[in-house]
């Protein structure tokens, strides 16, 4: 077993000092840790053995892996890639066939319990051959991997939540990993891809204090997944103050204005798209001019269109929402209710005339039941009471 | 029994409370409805003014939250009426459980609403198959409540507001939230249909006041059912000291 440090590692990869504190100080402020967060971070790194990640790749689009590899910072990319000793990932190592195999074989053995396993991409439940990795299915290969792994962290929408292939119908029964997977920590890192510095930042955190960050109710880590990109972004003035862009290419989407009618899901939301931004702190999408589409939200597909923030209802025609449906039941109240008082004035013309001569209630024999029932019940009581008082009065002779 | 001569009677039905109850839900959520629909798909009013200058769907939806809390409290009074009010307005009414209650439902189905028999069916309070809505729309009351604070949590420091973002997140979030809340203000626009028109109805063909009781709280009832509705209050109020007499022996 390996217990060279992360440091030493990196050392020997070519990696200065100089360029190790400057990663560990970016690391340190990217997850919000205190001014002594950066140190904490190297003396990690300089002590602790490193530990070798499974890379396992599943029902997904490597869209994660391409987000990964774009770290902002060119030093955190290279460390990271070089830190997180990609003992076996099948898209990005130069082995392959039975020999890859043989490596990732080799991790699980010789690290039981002490390596980390990072999905990216569903398990199909359905079939097991709708999926499979050099020849095992992937909900196999997930198991088994996971059995001797210390943590789970799920990339992106298909790891953590099913993401597209999940969306109804979900031919594949393509589900999550923290669906597949018990009794082990799981972190789920939401996002069509994630954003890069994020799943740098987590990887990070782990390494170092060799716990889970904090995390919401969907296993998300709080620090990044605490706030909405609509709390955070700076078109939200414009959606106060009600100017919204009426079409993509409209005066006011020139203007920058709130994409919220044009189906924005920043409101609903959480992620830090509009802090950390995408591409080098470039820009994100609502900068871009596209509104959010949600990806770091569960089932975001079953809630199209995109460009609408009232769902399309199936099974009621392709085209219907909420509104639709709810404005044609209105309709068809309002008819029913006219209806209803034309035939009322047809079939009561007697009693409304006041010229019912057979006139009863139904519900009199209700009430003549109710009261019957009541007499009885008081007689009853009363009787009781009688012979009781009777018994006492005897017990008092 | 209703003829040109009958004899009517009036009796307090409905107590203070409920008739406050109702006219601040009924506009209280007309205020819901009409701001929820232009938060849901904002109208196109557009000016020139920088945003700075302008907080218009601010307002709007600082008048959806405020109707809210109002919405919330009028409510909770309510709730609280469920069981501290008279005999036409606790809880019982609302829910079918008995028998009798199945009954009249089936008879106002009947009646009123397929008209297939001539005779009225005379209530005092609430007919089952009405109290039997109103208690489904108290539950519709329960969830939009609910769906609410869990959305409005996200923009509050309140003491609860942590607790309702957690449930929020553990319910997938505010896509299936946000879509419910949307669903369910169309059944009370639904229910406000059928619920006018069924009282204009009864106004019409029952002659007894139906709508003016919810302002002042009495119902014109005829003579022999209002007898038969004290005789039983009567004897409820027996019933219940005896037993209480009883209890008390133990």
């Amino acid at each position: 077993m390996n217990t060279e440090s992360m440091y030493n590692h990196l050392r020997k990869r070519g990696i200065s000092r100089r360029d190790f504190f400057k990663f560990c100080g970016v690391m340190g402020s990217m997850l919000g840790l205190k001014a002594s967060g950066a140190e904490q971070i190297a003396d990690a790194f300089m002590t602790k053995p490193r530990i070798p990640v499974i890379w396992q790749h599943f029902q997904e689009c490597t869209c994660c892996s391409e987000s990964f590899i774009r770290c902002s910072h060119p030093i955190v990319e290279q460390i990271l890639l070089e830190m997180v000793s990609l003992d076996y990932d099948d898209t990005l190592q130069a082995a392959g066939g039975f020999q890859a195999e043989a490596v990732a074989e080799k991790t699980r053995k010789d690290y039981k319990g002490n390596y980390i396993l990072m999905c990216e991409g569903a398990i199909p439940l359905g079939n097991k051959g709708y999926c499979t990795i050099a020849g095992e299915a992937a909900e196999d290969r997930l198991k088994r991997f996971a059995e001797d792994s210390k943590f789970i962290i799920a990339w992106g929408n298909c790891a953590s939540s099913g993401c597209i292939q999940h969306a109804k119908p979900n031919p594949t029964d393509a589900q999550p990993i923290h669906k597949v997977i018990s009794g082990k920590e799981i972190i789920n890192v939401q996002g069509c891809p994630p954003i890069a510095d994020v799943m740098a930042g987590v990887i990070t955190y782990v390494l170092t204090f060799d716990k889970l960050p904090e995390l919401d109710g969907q296993r998300r880590p709080k620090v990044f997944y605490g706030r909405r990109i609509h709390d955070t972004c700076y078109r939200r003035p414009c959606y106060d103050a009600g100017l919204f862009a009426q079409s993509f290419d409209d005066e006011n989407a020139k203007k920058g204005y709130c994409l919220y009618y044009l189906g924005c899901k920043g409101p609903n939301t959480f992620n830090s798209c509009a802090v950390i931004k995408w591409n080098l702190g470039v820009s994100y999408p609502i900068q871009s001019g596209h509104g959010c589409i949600g990806c770091a939200e569960p089932n975001f597909w079953d809630y199209m269109p995109l460009y609408s923030h009232i769902p399309s209802t199936y099974g009621f025609g392709v085209e219907s929402n909420a509104d639709k449906i709810g404005a044609a039941l209105t309709g068809i109240a309002l008819g029913g209710v006219a209806t209803h008082a034309v035939i009322t004035n047809v079939r009561k013309r007697r009693l409304i005339k006041g010229s019912m001569d057979d006139d009863f209630s139904l519900n009199e024999k209700d009430t003549e039941e109710t009261i019957q029932e009541l007499e009885e019940k008081r007689d009853r009581l009363i009787n009781k009471k009688k012979d009781e008082d009777s018994g006492d009065s005897e017990k008092d002779k | 029994m209703i003829q040109k001569d009958k004899n009517l009677r009036e009796i307090y039905v409905w107590q203070l409370p409920v008739r406050v109850f109702h006219w601040v839900n009924a506009f209280v959520i007309t205020i819901l409805c009409i701001t929820g629909f232009i938060i849901g798909d904002p109208p196109a009013i557009q000016h020139a003014t920088a945003p700075s200058h302008n907080y218009w769907f601010g307002i709007v939806r600082f008048v959806h939250f405020f109707a809210a809390m109002v919405f919330i409290v009028n409510y909770l009074v309510r709730i609280y009426w469920l069981f501290a009010g008279n005999s036409f307005s606790v809880l019982r009414n609302y829910y079918p459980l008995t028998k009798k209650q199945w009954r009249g439902i089936k008879e106002t189905l009947k009646v009123d609403v397929l008209l297939i028999t001539k005779n009225p069916i005379y209530d005092i309070g609430h007919n089952p198959l009405a109290a039997t809505t109103y208690g489904g729309l108290f539950i519709i009351m329960i969830l939009q409540i609910i769906t609410g604070a869990m959305m409005f949590s996200v923009q509050s420091n309140a003491f609860w507001a942590p607790a309702m973002q957690d449930l929020l997140i553990r319910f997938n979030g505010f896509f299936p939230i946000r879509s419910l809340h949307h669903w369910l203000m169309w059944a009370f626009v639904l229910f406000a249909i059928v619920h006018i028109y069924l009282v204009f109805y009864h106004d019409y063909i029952e002659k007894n006041g139906i709508a003016s009781s919810m302002i002042g709280g009495w119902k014109f009832i005829a003579q022999p059912i209002a007898e038969d509705y004290e005789k039983e209050q009567a004897l409820r109020k027996d019933v219940e000291h005896l037993e209480k007499e009883k209890h008390n022996k133990k």
